[in-house]
């Protein structure tokens, strides 16, 4: 049974419709058209005078050689951070979907770190990994490597690679899981019988049939470690060392917030924007289409 | 092909159930075998040990006189088709048929040899190139058994394959799939709730019951000379008649204040011991001469056309007679049990009183 509510009037349903529209148009469309507005929009350093720049601050942007360090390192970021999240989360996936002795403790836990706030866990891995203090990082130096992310880029990068990717193994997880767990057993016991080995019935039947939601999981993934990885930079290296870890966004937060550049640092988040809009918009065109199979 | 032999095969699940309890069973080459049973009565577990697809809790189980106890699926060199088909829905028909063949590595000649062989069998040459989603029931069905047959496996397993098409489609892939095995001679196992499945496309049916077997026989001697009452009652539709009753005399048993006759060379039963009576409803007949012996006092008719239903009850008990004949005016009649056809039960064990080695008409 299908239950409908059926409205005769227009105005009971704009009127409950009205705290998401209020919640959206005031956190999410009034400061995006700020941005935008400030985008074209010149300051001097005291905010004394304001100055209509017409697509200046975009020119200036792009011709900044840091703005492109800034893009390389939001590449390499988040590659290496969807791809490591992704196949983590597929290996353990496949791990909790075989019928074994305490599965569902296992998925509880793994579940866990999604709940702990980005910076939170930014600390957490800072501390592990604290080049003098840090119980990893001891371990790391014991080993003979010169570990220290405050003055190794290399380094830096892989602190926040592995944070963010611990973060994120959790969500994808779980969509890995009941992607995994929606794949009927009997096609999977046919290819047994078929003569199909464990890791051939792996690639040939189990991973084809993932491929919408890993599809679905690669664009989640990229909108993540663009935005949301903002609070584990923050707090573990502050785009540093020398930029070594400054991302698009945290260069817009950089550039804007601390280095008093409001227009660049606008121009910059419209062009955020405009990625996140063009990744959603490839996402809901194969999301409807069910990645076909 | 091969002969599947089981032995004192057991089943017990990790809560304790006994799925399977101590099954022995001969599959000869190249016949088909019909596991038939109410659900929940093991043969699906069954089947799925000969598959690989659970494990033995005891006994053995060989194909081809191989023990294959410890083999993996994927070498015990079966096919099988399931209830929901289970067809990789991301190949193509082509594909799903050439999967088996390309994990045993089968040069690619050769496969396109077997696929289209099949598919000309089976009359899906044209689907070849769609997706299982595009097919219909039918065509699915036909498709796994397709992906079975290219395989020419040791034998073929099927469980409840045609429970999930219409009553129409069921009829004709029936008669198919026994023409099939009429012409490929491939030593099949199949499992079926539907007793006239089993009937109809069996050369041996296993009845098996809470996770034993009751029976062993030709469809025609399970039908004819069940060994239980379990049996009896489950095979026949409508099922046996059956009726508390007493020796009375040689060849007469008592049922409430009626008296039933019955053949005693076949049933060696010492009078005054308790028995249960069974009759099929085809085997009673309406006499209008004075001949009948069981007073019926019937409440409805279920009309079938080429035959009529008369259920209603002889005494305390309710029975159900088949008629050919027009069905009678009146709601009381007298009826006659066919004495070779009537069949005495031992209460207690359920078991057949027939003598052993005796068969009857």
């Amino acid at each position: 049974m299908q239950k409908r509510a059926i409205f005769t009037g227009k105005a009971l349903p704009y009127l409950l419709l009205a705290p998401q529209l209020l919640v959206t148009f005031i956190f999410f469309y009034w400061p995006a058209s700020e941005a935008l507005w400030q985008s074209f929009l010149l300051q001097d350093a005291f905010g004394l005078r304001t100055e209509f720049v017409w697509l200046e601050n975009y020119a200036l942007l792009l011709r900044q050689p840091d703005y492109y360090r800034a893009i390389a390192t939001t590449i390499v970021f988040s590659v290496a951070v969807a791809a490591l999240s992704l196949s983590i989360a597929l290996l353990l996936a496949v791990q909790a979907d075989k019928r074994i002795k305490g599965a569902g403790l296992y998925t509880t836990l793994l579940i866990w770190p999604y709940a702990v706030a980005p910076a939170v866990a930014g600390v957490l891995w800072l501390f592990m990994f604290q080049p003098s203090l840090g119980l990893v990082a001891r371990g790391l130096r014991s080993l003979g490597v010169e570990w220290n992310p405050l003055l190794n880029g290399g380094h830096a990068m892989a602190l926040v690679v592995m944070a963010a990717t611990w973060k994120q193994v959790s969500y994808n997880f779980l969509f890995f899981l009941a992607g995994l767990q929606s794949i009927p057993r009997a096609v999977i016991e046919a290819a047994a019988i078929d003569g199909a080995r464990p890791s051939r019935r792996f690639w040939t039947i189990i991973f084809p049939l993932l491929s919408p939601t890993a599809f679905f999981l690669v664009v989640v993934n990229i909108v993540y470690v663009f935005f949301d990885t903002f609070g584990i930079i923050d707090a573990m290296t502050g785009g540093g060392p020398s930029k070594a870890t400054e991302t698009m966004v945290y260069k817009v937060f950089f550039d804007g917030r601390l280095g008093g550049n409001l227009g660049g640092s606008a121009a910059q988040s419209v062009i955020l924007m405009l990625i996140v809009i063009g990744l959603t918009a490839v996402q809901f065109r194969y999301i409807e289409r069910k990645v076909a199979y | 092909m091969a002969s599947v032999t089981l032995e004192n095969v057991k089943k017990v699940y990790a809560g304790g159930v006994e799925a399977v309890q101590g099954v022995s069973l001969a599959i000869p080459d190249g016949e088909f075998t019909v596991l038939l049973g109410p659900s929940g009565c093991g043969k699906s577990t069954l089947l799925r040990m000969i598959a690989g697809l659970e494990t033995i809790t005891e006994g053995t189980i060989s194909i081809g006189g191989r023990i294959v106890n410890h083999i993996e699926p994927a070498e015990r060199d079966v096919a099988m088709v399931f209830q929901n088909y289970a067809l990789y829905p991301h190949m193509s028909v082509y594909d799903n048929m050439a999967y088996g063949l390309r994990n045993r590595g089968a040069p690619k000649r050769e496969i396109e040899h077997r696929v289209m062989e099949a598919a000309k069998l089976l009359a899906i040459v044209e689907f070849l190139k769609r997706k299982p989603r595009e097919l219909s029931g039918g065509q699915r069905q036909r498709v796994a058994m397709g992906r079975a047959i290219v395989r020419e496996p040791q034998a073929f397993l099927f469980d409840e394959p045609l429970s999930n098409l219409d009553a129409k489609l069921r009829l004709q892939m029936r008669i198919e799939i026994r023409r099939l095995h009429n012409r490929l001679k491939a030593t099949s196992i199949f499992v079926t709730h539907d007793q006239i499945e089993a009937m109809t496309m069996a050369d041996t049916i296993v009845v098996m019951n809470q996770g034993h077997v009751e029976q062993v026989g030709a469809p025609a001697e399970v039908y004819r000379l069940p060994a239980t009452r379990f049996v009896a009652t489950f095979i026949g539709s409508p099922p046996m008649n059956l009726l508390p009753g007493r020796i009375a005399g040689a060849d007469e048993v008592e049922v409430g204040r009626e008296r039933i006759a019955f053949d005693s060379a076949a049933f060696p039963v010492e009078p005054g011991r308790a028995v249960e009576v069974g009759v099929r409803p085809e085997d009673l007949r309406l006499e209008t001469d004075g001949t009948g012996t069981l007073t019926f006092t019937g409440d409805f008719t279920e009309e079938l056309g080429a035959t009529r239903l008369l259920h209603g009850v002889v005494g305390d008990w309710a029975m159900v007679v088949a008629l050919h004949g027009p069905a009678p005016r009146g709601d009381s009649f007298r009826l006659r049990a066919d004495p070779a056809a009537v069949h005495l039960f031992d209460p207690a064990t359920g078991y057949s009183l027939r003598r052993t080695g005796q068969s009857s008409a």
